[in-house]
């Protein structure tokens, strides 16, 4: 690795218990929390460095605050850094729907227990459209943009395409779409 | 514990469609888990990825009970090891190898298309739970009334769930 910035120097228990610290304090959006313990607080990583692992966790699959955990991780202490990270950031959540899960297997069909998981997953979902309007805010620019979204929605939900099926179909046209260009590096919107 | 193998390749396969975020995945893991394999209702899946809103950590720690549910203990940590390993390998490798991509003009190209295309796929994903979970109109009041107040102030969102089931509870319980 490339890295200008010297590695501060962090022992692998060190990135466990700052990773358990995230993992069992982040409520919503984990991404500010992350920033805020990694950048601000402990300075293992700086601003552009955050952004970069960003970008990377957003490229590839796996949820995003598992993608950072694993590259910061690594980028401090190798396979071994990065399995703590990863490990810590999951451990208390995984904990707390483990025992979710039996107390709704027990007490998922009570009456008053229905009705407040009712509107729990009514709310959720406008949970999960306002992180989606929020990316799409930082993410969609060209009409292209919301083309694609269209088509990726349409081949989903109305035409009972598979998910990778329409990953690798309209995911290869998008980038086909935005190849690199030799004389013009934008595209007009 | 004979399912152990079935979980291991079904959570293997949605965590690698998990693109953008986990939601990009749930119609998979809805046909998988609900119509293929009968592990759970599609209205336990929406219940169980609506309380994993409550959880702290990444999201989709949903997918820890329903590994429980089919297998106990074991199912639990099979379900968590094959949805977190193989995406953390592939993270690994590309991050090690991002830095000499740098130069590479498609990175750029894959990068800007692929960012629609994962939000059509949370979008898709995310009407999948409406579908089931807004079915009325109190319903879908309470989940326009939690997009409108997220856009509008920032708020934790764990207060709006909690919100949710207060409603719930204070509408839908039968006298």
């Amino acid at each position: 690795m490339s890295d200008a910035a010297a590695k501060p120097d962090v022992s692998v228990a060190d990135i466990f218990r700052e990773f358990l610290v995230i993992g069992a304090t982040s409520f919503g959006n984990i991404v500010p929390y992350l920033r805020n313990s990694l950048v601000v607080k402990r300075r293992w990583i700086d601003d552009d460095g955050f952004i970069e692992l960003m970008s990377i966790s957003e490229t590839v699959p796996g949820l995003n605050a598992a993608n950072i955990a694993v590259l910061l991780g690594d980028r401090l202490r190798g396979l071994a850094g990065s399995t703590a990270a990863l490990v810590g950031v999951c451990l208390p959540g995984a904990l707390v729907m483990y025992m979710a899960g039996i107390a709704y297997h027990i007490h998922g069909e009570r009456p008053i227990v229905t009705a407040m998981l009712k509107g729990v997953a009514a709310a959720s979902t406008g949970l999960v459209l306002a992180t989606i309007v929020q990316l799409g805010q930082k993410s969609l620019t060209y009409i292209s943009d919301f083309l694609f979204v269209v088509v990726t929605v349409v081949a989903v939900n109305r035409l009972h395409q598979s998910v990778p099926r329409v990953l690798l179909s309209v995911g290869l046209i998008a980038v086909l779409w935005y190849r690199p260009r030799q004389k013009s590096a934008q595209r007009n919107p | 514990m004979k399912q152990l193998p079935a979980l291991a390749r079904v959570f293997a396969y949605v965590s690698l469609l998990t693109v953008g975020g986990g939601m990009a995945a749930f119609p998979e893991l809805k046909t998988l888990t609900v119509d293929v394999h009968k592990w759970l209702t599609l209205q336990q899946l929406i219940h169980l990825y609506s309380v994993g809103q409550l959880a702290p950590g990444p999201k989709m720690m949903m997918v820890v009970p329903i590994g429980e549910w089919v297998a106990g203990v074991a199912g639990a940590v099979v379900v968590l090891l094959a949805f977190f390993g193989p995406t953390a390998v592939l993270t690994l490798i590309v991050g090690r190898v991002w830095n000499r991509l740098a130069e590479w003009p498609w990175k750029t190209s894959i990068q800007k298309g692929l960012a629609p295309v994962s939000i059509g796929l949370m979008l898709a994903g995310s009407l999948t739970v409406a579908k089931g979970a807004v079915t009325d109109w109190i319903t879908a009041t309470v989940a326009l009334g939690a997009l409108v107040i997220l856009l509008l102030r920032s708020v934790s969102p764990a207060i709006l769930v909690l919100g949710g089931a207060v409603v719930g509870a204070l509408v839908f319980l039968p006298q």
